[in-house]
């Protein structure tokens, strides 16, 4: 069993949950932007939620089945279409030996999770399925899908039609988002104005952003706290001496436009870092749209432990409703 | 009258470079596969091409403007 590739959209690739446990050594967590759309779908289709599955940015694939099998699509609102008739998002469907996949113009947020019974069986690569272009490795002989490829996939079994996610448990883009920040270790190199004219301003999504990262202008810049740079670190106010980036933390080269490390990112470097979204927000990150409005809320970490919880809440609810 | 539209979320540019000059004005016939501007996103810019025939009207999307996928950014006369 195979899909065949016939257009591969704008970058399409294979992801599955990421190979956390090899940061220190330079290499991305990787994985799914949307993991909860990722994860959905898989269950929707009778898969281990960490299944890969493809993950499709701004344009949806086109694909042909060899095979029977049962599908469907999560995360953003993009028209679905089975031999050019339309199929809902978030909804268990058969497709049949031949059939094509084909998408229409995205409508809202950013990224599309396609998930096929019996999962995407490439070889695994430190742990995980996940394509990581600039590493060349795991998804696809370490890239992005492209038109011909043959992408293998695993023994699975055909599900009812219909299995669906409620839609209270669906998180869906939208059109303007608010972030969650938990202040870091180099706070403090800003000043108090700056520090608050970050939450104050409206900030969009620059067209740049992609699975390293996600970059932001329209606010103003920050002013740094004077201090002699210490010996390693540049000679910029925004420089550090290097030190470790985590998933999610944001850092402002030269102090003017804000860059949330996502999951492709690079583990450490040079710039401070002002602080992180939670974890619970990452996904929605992934879904914005270049030139969306986006600000940015700050919360302690007793309010950041409480939304991880409730998201973790939301992914059992999806359990327990496809179990 | 037909238009085209964007393939995709991004800015879009009318000309291949800021020096030069757009790549259809008012007049010019357009083949399918010709290129009439780019959009750039994610650090590509791609170009976008025309998948109907007919003589170029006007761009309807301003250069460097934001657009999302569907808008329309030109207009043919068929």
């Amino acid at each position: 069993m195979a899909l065949k590739i016939l257009n591969s959209g704008l970058s399409t690739s294979i992801q599955d949950l990421g190979r956390p446990g090899y940061f220190h050594i330079g290499i991305p967590i990787g994985g799914a932007m949307d993991r909860l759309a990722l994860q959905s779908a898989n269950m929707l289709v009778g898969n281990d939620a960490g299944a890969a599955g493809l993950e499709a940015v701004f344009m949806g694939p086109e694909i042909e089945f060899t095979q029977d099998a049962s599908i469907a699509v999560t995360g953003a609102d993009i028209p679905i279409k089975l031999d050019g008739e339309l199929r809902e998002a978030w909804k268990s469907f058969n497709v049949k030996a031949g059939q094509k996949l084909s998408f229409d113009f995205l409508k809202t947020g950013a990224r599309i999770y396609i998930a096929i019974s019996g999962g995407i069986d490439t070889p695994i690569a430190l742990g995980s399925r996940s394509t990581y272009t600039i590493g060349a490795l795991g998804g696809f002989e370490g890239r992005n899908l492209a038109a011909g490829d043959e992408v293998p996939i695993g023994n699975g079994r055909l599900v009812p039609e219909g299995r669906t996610v409620p839609e209270a448990l669906r998180r869906m883009p939208e059109s303007s988002a608010e972030l969650r920040v938990l202040p870091g270790l180099y706070w403090h190199r800003i000043t108090e104005q700056s520090g608050k004219n970050f939450f104050d301003d409206e900030w969009k999504v620059a067209p740049e952003a992609d699975r390293m990262g996600y970059r932001f202008r329209g606010g103003r810049p920050l002013d740094f706290v004077d201090r002699n740079q210490p010996f390693g670190a540049g000679s910029d106010p925004s420089n550090i001496v290097d030190g470790c980036y985590s998933y999610g933390s944001i850092q402002v080269p030269g102090g003017t436009e804000p860059i949330i490390l996502h999951r492709d990112a690079v583990s450490g470097g040079g710039y401070f870092t002002l602080g992180a979204i939670i974890s619970a927000d990452m996904d929605f990150v992934g879904q914005l749209q270049p030139h969306t409005s986006v600000r940015f809320r700050r919360v302690d970490m007793k309010e950041a432990l409480s939304a991880r919880k409730e998201r973790k809440d939301i992914l059992t609810k999806i359990t327990e409703a496809l179990a | 009258m037909a238009n085209i539209q964007s393939p995709l979320p991004g800015t879009f540019y009318q000309k291949p470079s800021p020096e030069e000059a757009p790549y259809k004005s008012n007049g010019d016939s357009v083949n399918i596969g010709d290129t009439i501007g780019l959009v750039e996103v994610m650090k590509t810019f791609i170009e976008v091409k025309s998948d109907i025939r007919g003589t170029f009207s006007e761009y309807l999307a301003v250069d460097a403007a934001p657009i999302q996928a569907g808008d329309f950014l030109a207009e043919l006369m068929a």
